[in-house]
């Protein structure tokens, strides 16, 4: 094996590895095995604790850890610091870290300061004559579009469950380093306000019931809430009924909210904006219940029912009470 | 305060995805009938933040447009929202960049057009969806730069912003002058008041090329661009819905219910 082809922006929690950054270290090992490379990924927190060896065991060669109490929220001037000297010390061909609160923020301050090309929130990446395809969506998804970069490194961010994660392998063995980097400080972190609601993540659910503009009001979420918890499920929106404060901000799906991919979607009272889709278009089964026929939502779903949500509603949660 | 507004003219991002349509041979987007020009969305929330701002402080707020084929009565909403100054950037040289090229062009003009405190843009374009350009402005000026902002708030020469993040947001404080892009988060933009559509018409922007604002052409448009576009598509979707048929909508709720137990997917 040759030099460091590709180096990740890994982001952990806890002191343990998100998702995001197992998915990115997947689909690195595919590229780097093709490249014949490495893969390094940079983990910047304060506790990461055994996120580094998580990393080995999730396809990492080598990583590299910078853990202070000054990285324990997120600073973009310190962490683009730290990825900018792991892009100097390892020479990485790429450099990839995924579409989250995080890397869409950090990767384009990387990427001028590297004066190379981005493309964000990728969904495919694939090799090309030793360059990097990459796909993303364009026009809030009604289109696809292919770019390469002319520049090195090649950078991308990567949409959030779009690729495949290895099994975690604890046998894997890599180097754990740290890396240190001065940075020029400007913004000051002042205080957190988590938002998340109660119950199961979103980003976790594996039954989704989403609501849409059709649902009116607040109170009209109630049915897909209870639906939600007999599913064992969670409930999110389109951006209409969280921009109407409906439902918290933190529950909307799409290009500018949450990824998710359940076993089962909801649909309801939604018409299926290109945005949207965005966000679910992963869900293995997705059910639509709108009293429009030609929505859009039912050319991307698998059942779909015409109708009104207040009348469909109440008969679907009597009978998958009735069905136990 | 002197603040800056970048905002994009698009393609209405809400126009029916059937309506949406490529010259693939071209790889660009065809222009579709009946398909209105608009200000990307995000960019709209960006003028309403700078005018929170001058509601409560005296500010000028200045308005940028880039971009060739600019229809006039959409890039003045701006001004009818309550803009005072509007420059349209004007140049094929300009065009089809990517995130390093339109920064440095935006830059460059936002340094022609005079002094600046605070830079407000969308947090994406809602045709490319980059993502890029309020990070660029920032970086080609060398000052600090926020993302994704819901609140935007001027406080003794320090711009507070609260940051959208995935499970909350985070109030962070940066200096001026600074750059702050905004999410839908910030509220719904106001309206144009008819006293404001009625001063925007009379209202003369500005027209610059890319020679005007300084700008060096061999860094601009698509050969600044590092990033290059290979090939626009449209995905193609199996599309296979099975549509439940009943007398009524209860009988309806009751079939799906059990066609998805019959499907094992409840
Ligand atoms: C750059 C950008 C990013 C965006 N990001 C996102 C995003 O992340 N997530 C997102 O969701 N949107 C996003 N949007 C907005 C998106 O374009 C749409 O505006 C939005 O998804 C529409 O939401 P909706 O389907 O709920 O509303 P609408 O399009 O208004 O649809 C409402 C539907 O409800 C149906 N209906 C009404 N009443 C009933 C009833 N009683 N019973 C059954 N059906 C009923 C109607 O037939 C209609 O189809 C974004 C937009 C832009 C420009």
């Amino acid at each position: 094996m040759g030099e460091i082809g590709i180096l990740t922006v890994s982001e952990c929690t806890d002191g343990a590895l998100d998702a995001i950054s197992a998915e990115l270290l997947g689909a690195a090992r595919k590229l780097a095995d093709e490249l014949g490379q490495k893969v390094a990924t940079v983990i910047i927190g304060s506790g990461v604790g055994d996120a580094g060896k998580d990393a080995v065991a999730y396809g990492a060669d080598e990583v590299y850890v910078a853990d202070d109490a000054k990285y324990a929220n997120y600073q973009p001037e310190a962490y683009a610091a730290v990825v900018q000297q792991a892009a100097k010390d390892l020479s990485p061909a790429i450099i990839l870290a995924g579409q989250t609160s995080i890397g869409r923020d950090l990767a384009p301050r990387v990427a001028f300061k590297l004066q190379t090309g981005l493309s964000t929130d990728c969904i495919s990446l694939k090799l090309d004559a030793g360059r990097m395809i990459m796909s993303r969506a364009v026009y809030g998804g009604n289109a696809m579009a292919d770019y390469v970069s002319e520049s090195d490194p090649q950078m991308a961010t990567v949409r959030v469950k779009s690729q495949e994660a290895l099994a975690k392998d604890d046998s894997r063995s890599g180097d754990v380093k740290t890396i240190a980097a001065d940075a020029d400080i400007k913004t000051a972190f002042i205080e957190k306000v988590t938002e998340e609601v109660t119950g199961i993540k979103l980003e976790d659910a594996d039954v989704v019931v989403c609501g849409g503009r059709g649902i009116g009001s607040e109170e009209g979420f109630e049915p897909l809430n209870e639906l939600a918890k007999m599913l064992h499920g969670a409930v999110g929106a389109t951006r209409p009924p969280c921009d109407n404060g409906w439902i918290a901000s933190t529950q909307q799906i799409g290009l500018t909210g949450k990824i998710v991919s359940p076993t089962l979607y909801f649909g309801i009272a939604l018409s299926g904006a290109s945005q949207h889709i965005a966000g679910c278009s992963g869900a293995k089964n997705i059910v639509a219940i709108n009293k429009d026929d030609e929505a859009n939502i039912f050319n991307v779903a698998h059942y779909g029912v015409v109708g009104d949500y207040k009348k469909i509603l109440p008969a679907l949660i009597a009978k998958v009470k009735e069905l136990g | 305060m002197n603040i800056v507004v970048c905002c994009k003219q698009v393609p209405d991002p809400e126009a029916p995805p059937a309506s949406f349509k490529i010259d693939a041979a071209a790889n660009k987007v065809a222009p579709a009938p009946g398909v209105n020009q608009v200000i990307s969305p995000f960019d709209e929330q960006a003028i309403e933040a700078a005018l929170r701002i001058k509601d409560g402080q005296e500010s000028t707020v200045r308005v940028i447009s880039m971009g060739t084929d600019l229809v006039s009565d959409v890039v003045k909403k701006p001004l009818a929202m309550g803009a005072d100054e509007l420059y349209l950037i004007q140049d094929e040289a300009l065009n089809d960049g990517d995130g390093i090229s339109t920064a440095y062009a935006l830059a460059t003009a936002i340094k022609k057009i005079g002094e600046y405190d605070l830079i407000i843009c969308g947090r994406q374009a809602a045709d490319w969806d980059v993502g890029q350009t309020g990070v660029g402005i920032a970086e080609e000026l060398g000052i600090a730069c926020v993302t994704v902002a819901k609140k935007v708030e001027v406080v003794d020469g320090k711009v507070r912003v609260e940051r959208v993040v995935a499970d909350g947001y985070e109030v962070v404080e940066v200096p001026l002058p600074a750059v702050v892009t905004v999410s839908n988060e910030l509220g719904e933009p106001r309206y144009a008041t008819l006293k404001g559509i009625m001063g925007a018409a009379k209202k003369q922007a500005t027209v610059m090329s890319a020679a005007d604002i300084g700008a060096d052409t061999a860094k601009t448009g698509k050969a600044g661009a590092k990033s290059k576009l290979l090939k626009l598509y449209i995905p193609v979707r199996e599309g296979k819905c099975e549509m439940i048929e009943a007398e009524d909508p209860a009988e309806a709720g009751a079939l799906l219910a059990q066609k998805l137990r019959e499907a094992k997917v409840l």
